[in-house]
């Protein structure tokens, strides 16, 4: 948070000049008033999707993961798509609050405590789902490298053993730094509350935080530095993640693009589900003059960028495939967007590729019903994405003897409905009871909230 | 007793409401001034630490830039933490992977070296990163901010409730070496600030009982917790993990031995095989009702060897003795519960061949039944033998004693 303004000209990260305690009152609204029909009836909407896909769960562990569409050959379904597609959701809010925290833009601030709670909540998702597809979740506790009764330590050198470390450091880091965001909104909070269970609440999260100066620097030098180690941690994550795949030797997996490849579709993704909940935030919490037109052409940039990379990813898959002279990656490929599941290939190119590249012009970025249809369009396929990759290169082993076909089956596609059941029914509930903005971040960011050093520059603000 | 406990109960129910009441009644904390723009602010702080003043503090809603300079602070150290934090991380990892993989447990994984370093480092990385990230996160709260600390005397005071919404405020603390309360008071009237305010310590009025950790309430809510927990952790781990559908493969759908089944009619969960069937190996015995003298041309097609006997003295034991005696006289261990077999050393058994024997150990006769299931097609034979050594003990000549 501290650094020095003078040297871009940007446009106003906050419309007009709001006051602090307006800036309180507006954050603190939907924790402190009643919500309306239409929060109840999104609340009801994505419990029920959540307890849906509770039921097809509770039926797959009782039954057992028979009631999959998974087989043989395809042994990776629908269960890892999943996992996938909600750890790149996830990866959208360690960006915007560490990566743009450290390369100073500040427009970020509007957006990052959301985004950074919708991390959490995408890999809380996330993590449900490798714990089910090893049929026995009970037992996932055996990953642990901790002396248990089998006298047997874990495989250090296997890419989903690297997965477990990563993603729950992934979770743990992202916790904390999302945390100690809050910290000083929760004194403000806890001062606003007269009395109560929530001011009981309030001062405990609040750790007793007293905006004292001499506390601020210590808290804003350790922002900086976990914001310093999320940045190559959160690279790292879906590097690992890409792991499992690369590390294999199945072709339409095996190579050597995947880290990055993997790492821009889970940015742009991220982006994708971070615009869709905050364009129908700012609208029912009134927070248009906070969350500005500015903010969501800034994320449509940034989607413009991710979705030409992972454009550019697709082609040059091809390309290899065809340079390597190896017939079994060719026939992958050419079955990957001529086979049968064509479809599917070319949603995701429509939808990743295609449609994004509207965001060159202004005018598509700046209006916000045509930027809705894309962000979703892009959340529809970068799911695609990670079922192309799964089932595409499973579906038709070297020996035509094992080719087959994955059908999800209704469990499949409840659990998918129940996943995002549960993501929604998370925001929703932050929404209405944490500060959906940093307060104290924005404050810092609104016209004449900072210094002028009338001594020793002439700058402007 | 009752009266005790409940004074004892008024007493800190008087604790809480003491905590809050105004004005309160302790010595000085210190004397607050509010601002309202970050320029003013920013000029007190310098003036207040020209003035020579160090035990102060400044107040902001958010970090204001130029603000440590002006309250001429050291810079954080915090980084030294983190940096000696990932240290110790990566180095737990490298040797928790080392120790556990390359000395503890070795075991050949895609014939890569017990502890190889290229794959040992995404692990040594994401623990670097937690360890970093947890310890300066834990060491910026409690070890350099002295946290966490609700009851610090600015709390609920209208000075903390302006400060954490919009304005900006600086405090001077009793405790420092200048700190005079009419001097304190005046240098904080030039600074153009406003709502100049005393801070008291409150002093909670607890009679004899000074921690509120004895609350009859609150110990009642621990003792309650600590029981839920306890009859949940029992239930979890010893009753709700051991049913469906927590299935720990020991009971599975398929057929035990000895175990009974609906599927099948006759109600037997084990099989015969289908009628004809031939195991693999296995000769059929061709002699099955055929007259003694051929049978007789069947030679035991073991050598007499000790071993064999051996042998032949275990199987013995095991399969013919009940009934036989372990000598083969007849005597067996049934006492008449089975009728007993005449004896082995008969002038019959004797003259018969090998092959004889072996038929009857094999189709039974009368009332023995046959031992082709259970008595393997060798151990029959040296049965045979260990039954020829038995008659020649029992028949002994005198001769046999002389030596050869």
């Amino acid at each position: 948070m501290s650094f020095d303004s003078t040297y871009t000209k940007e446009l106003p990260l906050v419309e007009s000049k709001t006051s602090f305690s307006e800036i309180d009152n507006v954050i603190a609204a939907p924790m402190e008033s009643k919500p309306g029909k239409t929060w109840f009836l999104l609340l009801a909407l994505s419990v029920t999707m959540l307890l849906f896909g509770a039921v097809c769960l509770g039926l797959t562990f009782w039954f057992g993961i028979g009631l999959w569409g998974n087989n043989q050959p395809v042994g990776w379904a629908f269960d890892i798509t999943n996992f996938v597609f909600w750890i790149g959701i996830g990866h959208a809010g360690t960006l915007i609050s560490a990566i743009l925290f450290l390369l100073r833009q500040r427009w970020r601030t509007a957006i990052a405590r959301f985004a950074e709670a919708m991390t959490i909540f995408a890999v809380m998702t996330a993590g449900i789902f490798p714990l089910i597809h090893v049929g026995r979740p009970w037992l996932a506790g055996y990953l642990l490298p901790y002396p248990n009764q089998n006298n047997v330590w874990p495989n250090f050198y296997s890419p989903l053993m690297w997965d477990v470390f990563a993603v729950s450091t992934y979770l743990t880091v992202s916790f904390v730094f999302w945390y100690i965001g809050l910290v000083p909104d929760f004194a403000t909070l806890r001062d606003r509350t007269k009395a109560g269970i929530k001011k009981a609440l309030f001062t405990i999260l609040s750790l007793g935080w007293r905006n004292s100066n001499r506390h601020w620097q210590h808290y804003e030098r350790t922002y900086l530095i976990l914001a310093g180690l999320s940045t190559p941690l959160v690279l790292s994550v879906h590097t690992i993640v890409s792991f499992d795949f690369a590390v294999s030797v199945i072709p339409g997996w095996h190579t050597t693009i995947f880290p990055p490849y993997f790492v821009a579709g889970a940015v742009f993704s991220g982006f994708g589900m971070v615009s869709t909940v905050l364009i129908f935030v700012r609208k029912v919490f009134h927070m248009e003059h906070i969350i500005t037109v500015n903010h969501l052409e800034k994320m449509n940039k940034i989607l413009l960028a991710t979705g030409s990379i992972v454009g550019y990813a697709y082609a040059m898959e091809f390309f290899i495939a065809w340079y390597s002279g190896n017939p079994f990656e060719m026939f992958v490929f050419i079955n990957r967007a001529f086979g049968p599941y064509a479809w599917a290939y070319w949603t995701m190119i429509s939808c990743n590729v295609i449609f994004p590249q509207l965001f060159w012009f202004k005018k598509i970025r700046r209006a916000i019903p045509v930027t809705l249809v894309i962000v979703i369009l892009v959340n529809v396929g970068m799911w695609f994405e990670r079922f192309v990759i799964i089932v595409t290169s499973l579906h038709r082993d070297f020996l035509p003897s094992s080719w087959g076909m994955f059908v999800p089956t209704l469990y499949d596609t409840g659990i998918l409905i129940g996943s995002f059941g549960l993501f929604f029914t998370l925001v929703l509930l932050f929404a209405r009871t944490l500060p959906v903005i940093s307060i104290a971040e924005i404050k810092a960011v609104v016209p004449g909230a900072q210094p002028t050093h009338k001594h020793h520059t002439n700058g402007q603000h | 007793m009752a009266i005790k406990i409940k004074e004892f109960i008024n007493r800190l129910k008087e604790y809480n409401t003491t905590w809050k009441t105004e004005p309160r009644s302790g010595q000085l904390h210190s004397i607050s001034v509010l601002f309202d723009t970050p320029d003013q602010i920013i000029e007190a702080a310098k003036a207040t630490a020209n003035a020579g003043y160090k035990k102060f503090d400044v107040f902001t809603p958010y970090p204001v830039h130029g603000m440590d300079e002006a309250m001429k602070m050291k810079e954080s150290k915090i980084g030294w933490i983190a940096l000696l934090a990932g240290i110790t991380g990566a180095i737990t990892a490298l040797l928790m992977i080392g120790w556990m993989g390359g000395i503890d447990y070795k075991n050949i994984i895609g014939g890569k070296p017990f502890f190889a370093l290229p794959g040992s480092i995404p692990i040594t990385f994401e623990l670097t990163v937690l360890f970093s990230a947890l310890v300066t996160t834990a060491a910026m709260v409690a070890l350099f901010n002295k946290l966490p600390w609700t009851s610090n005397p600015l709390h609920e005071t209208p000075f903390m409730k302006s400060v954490t919404s919009d304005k900006f405020g600086l405090v001077i603390e009793a405790a420092d070496k200048h700190f005079d309360e009419r001097n304190v008071e005046n240098f904080l009237g030039q600074l153009h600030g406003h709502s100049i305010e005393k801070v008291y310590y409150p002093i909670p009025d607890v009679g004899k009982t000074k921690t509120p950790v004895f609350d009859l309430k609150f110990m009642g809510v621990i003792a309650v917790t600590a029981i839920l927990t306890a009859i949940a952790s029992y239930a979890v781990l010893n009753k709700v993990l051991y049913t469906q559908p927590f299935n720990w493969m020991w009971e599975q759908p398929r057929l035990n031995p000895q175990a009974q089944s609906n599927f099948f009619g006759d109600g037997f969960g084990m099989r015969m095989p289908v009628e004809g069937t031939v195991a693999r190996g296995f000769i059929p015995y061709e002699y099955k009702g055929m007259p003694d003298s051929v049978i007789k041309l069947l030679a035991n097609p073991l050598a007499l060897t000790e071993e064999v006997i051996q042998r032949g003295k275990v199987k013995f034991d095991i399969f013919c003795s009940p009934c036989h005696g372990y000598y083969g006289q007849g005597d067996g261990r049934l006492k008449g519960q089975f009728p007993n077999p005449p004896t082995l050393h008969s002038e019959k058994v004797r003259n018969w061949q090998d092959g004889n024997i072996y038929n009857v150990i094999t189709n039974g006769q009368n009332v023995m039944p046959a031992y082709d299931k259970s008595v393997a097609r060798e151990d029959r034979w040296a049965i045979i033998h260990y039954i020829r050594v038995l008659q020649r003990s029992q028949n002994a000549k005198d001769t046999d004693l002389e030596g050869k």
